[in-house]
């Protein structure tokens, strides 16, 4: 059942023109900045040369891509989970899903697992450049496995949050102006941590402190287990955001 | 058309509140198999509320409503299995073609691989779909895509189908046989239908519950309905008429008025019809009765009569209550 819904998100997304253009707009831009990295990276290879345990391309090349695409991917994650399900509200067909035998999570899980897919989508698409680079060369494999997987964690993370969002309201842009607000709001949450007392704790919050140790290839559960419960916080919350629609209030 | 005692959807003094403001009060009905409901009210009088209720739209704040005796709050993956719904607005996939749209209502609604297209080929030409199948929802007219909307809730053939408005958009040919497809799956299932045209009520239904400010004013068989409709007025028409003091004169006649020269409305007594001395009188005078016909009341005047008068509908509100949940 999950499946079902799962494949019918994506199968409405890829109907639509807004699916397409993000996965070309991004991956221009994305291409642009590799080419950008690549271009560096022959520059001062003469340099690397003369260096004790100088940085490899994956370090120079497949980190950067990585961390650029995920400040990219903050601008462009609300707009496909903003019509999740607000537009559902908004044009009446979750009342099809609501009435048929089938959970609210089920359906949460459902439009989760549809995004996932279309995410995976961009981020192989992604992939596909860094590996490339194999036909002249060698790749890090467990750097730039880390990389991806840092990446992949941090976009089910903006996802599960738009999810949630597009639940709040049935206006799909509203949905995408307040998960952009509350992505980038974590992303710089620790900025200003060291001036304040509870700065740990704030920094602690901030999706950015997460993702950069895993793709520069420090894997540590902790990181792991932060994304993982961010994840299910906001899907939980979601479900029960949609369960109390039906409730009194 | 066989009404059966078994009872497809049972809903026990249920009510639902938004805020403050009660939307639906203790209110209870049964549906047998085989019967065909007709609801009705103005607007804001529950009808939506109640609908939404009963397939799990909303939550009742208090009550039961139970669907093949399978409570819907208890189990509301198993009770969801028994139901088929089209609400007011038909939820379309625009983006989707017929047949997609319909292989997705039966994926959802658990009919298995093997069985599916049958389940689709079967939905499409109960609603007249085959010649669209691979059209764009969203380039449909209103009138098929509001059949796209029953397809949707008739295609895993639930025992309890309810419909919001089915007829909305249609034009009158589509409308007799939306109506003719209502009674074809009123013979083994039972359909709760909404609606605002009186007509169809009268057409298509057993039985009719009329909601008011959220409490039921009238449950009543579509005969007994029909029944209530006879008035007790006449209208007669004269070329030689008599003053209207000489029609008083018969047995039974409360008050006589005139609608225009020579002709005139009589009110009188249920019980004691009085056209037949009328017309040997005025054969005996010499009035030259030209026309005489009792005058029927329309469901719309019943309608209006029951909702409108508040007094008359919060006295026989618990009368109708008891027997709405004991019929």
């Amino acid at each position: 059942m999950i499946i079902t819904i799962a494949s019918r998100e994506v199968r409405s997304l890829f109907l639509s023109p807004l699916a397409w253009s993000i996965l070309a707009v991004v991956q221009f831009i994305m291409g642009y900045l590799f080419l950008g990295q690549l271009d560096l990276f022959l520059q001062i290879q003469s340099q690397l040369l003369a260096m004790n345990e100088a940085p490899g391309i994956t370090e120079i090349v497949v980190t950067p891509i990585f961390a650029n695409a995920a400040m990219i991917l903050l601008l462009v994650i609300p707009l496909i989970t903003m019509r999740l399900i607000s537009e559902e509200k908004r044009t009446q067909t979750l009342t099809l899903l609501l009435s048929a035998p089938v959970s609210i999570t089920e359906i949460v899980l459902g439009k989760f697992i549809g995004i996932m897919i279309f995410i995976l989508i961009i981020l192989l698409l992604m992939a596909l450049m860094p590996l490339s680079l194999l036909a002249g060369g060698t790749l890090d494999y467990g750097m730039a496995a880390s990389s991806f997987l840092a990446l992949l964690l941090l976009l089910a993370s903006f996802a599960s949050a738009g999810l949630f969002m597009s639940t709040i309201t049935n206006q799909p842009t509203i949905a995408a102006i307040s998960t952009f607000g509350l992505l980038l709001l974590l992303w710089i949450v620790d900025w200003s941590a060291d001036f304040t007392e509870a700065g740990s704790v704030i920094s602690y919050l901030s999706l950015l402190n997460h993702y950069r140790p895993l793709l520069e290839g420090i894997f540590k559960s902790s990181d792991i287990i932060y994304y993982l419960l961010f994840i299910t916080t906001f899907l939980t919350l979601s479900i029960r955001r949609l369960n109390a629609d039906r409730l009194q209030h | 058309m066989s009404v059966t005692d078994e009872i497809l959807v049972s809903v026990k003094g249920v009510s639902r509140f938004y805020g403050d403001l009660c939307a639906v009060n203790n209110l209870s009905f049964n549906i047998h198999r085989g019967e065909v409901l007709g609801l009705l009210g103005p607007n804001g009088a529950g009808k939506s509320t109640t609908i939404q209720m009963i397939t799990g739209n909303l939550a009742p704040s208090f009550g039961q409503i139970s669907i093949n005796s399978i409570d819907i709050l208890d189990r509301p993956k198993k009770a969801k299995q028994h139901l088929g719904y089209l609400p007011e607005h038909p939820p379309i996939y625009k983006e989707f073609t017929v047949d997609e749209y319909l292989r997705f209502c039966a994926k959802l609604h658990h009919i298995k691989h093997s069985e599916r297209q049958e389940a689709i080929n079967i939905a499409k030409q109960r609603c007249s779909l085959n010649e669209v199948g691979k059209r764009l929802i969203g380039n449909l007219s209103k009138g098929f895509q509001q059949r796209v909307g029953i397809a949707q809730a008739i295609i895993h053939s639930p025992p309890v189908v309810i419909l919001d408005e089915p007829t909305v958009g249609l034009d009158p040919i589509q409308i007799r046989e939306i109506r003719s497809l209502i009674r074809e799956l009123g013979e083994d299932h039972s359909v709760i239908l909404s609606t605002h045209i009186l007509p169809e009520v009268t057409t298509t239904c057993d039985k009719v519950l009329i909601i008011n400010k959220g409490s039921i004013v009238l449950t009543e068989t579509t005969e007994d309905l029909q029944k209530r409709m006879q008035s007790s007025s006449l209208f007669v028409g004269f070329h030689q008429a008599p003053n209207a003091e000489e029609l008083h004169k018969f047995a039974g006649v409360d008050s006589v008025s005139t609608t225009k020269e020579g002709y005139f409305r009589i009110h009188h007594n249920p019980d004691i019809d009085p056209s037949e001395q009328i017309v040997l009188k005025s054969v005996e005078q010499g009035w030259r009765l030209i026309e005489i016909r009792p005058e029927q009341l329309s469901l719309e005047e019943v309608f209006v009569d029951i909702t409108t008068t508040e007094e008359h509908s919060s006295i026989n509100n618990d009368d109708v209550m008891v027997e709405a949940v004991y019929s």
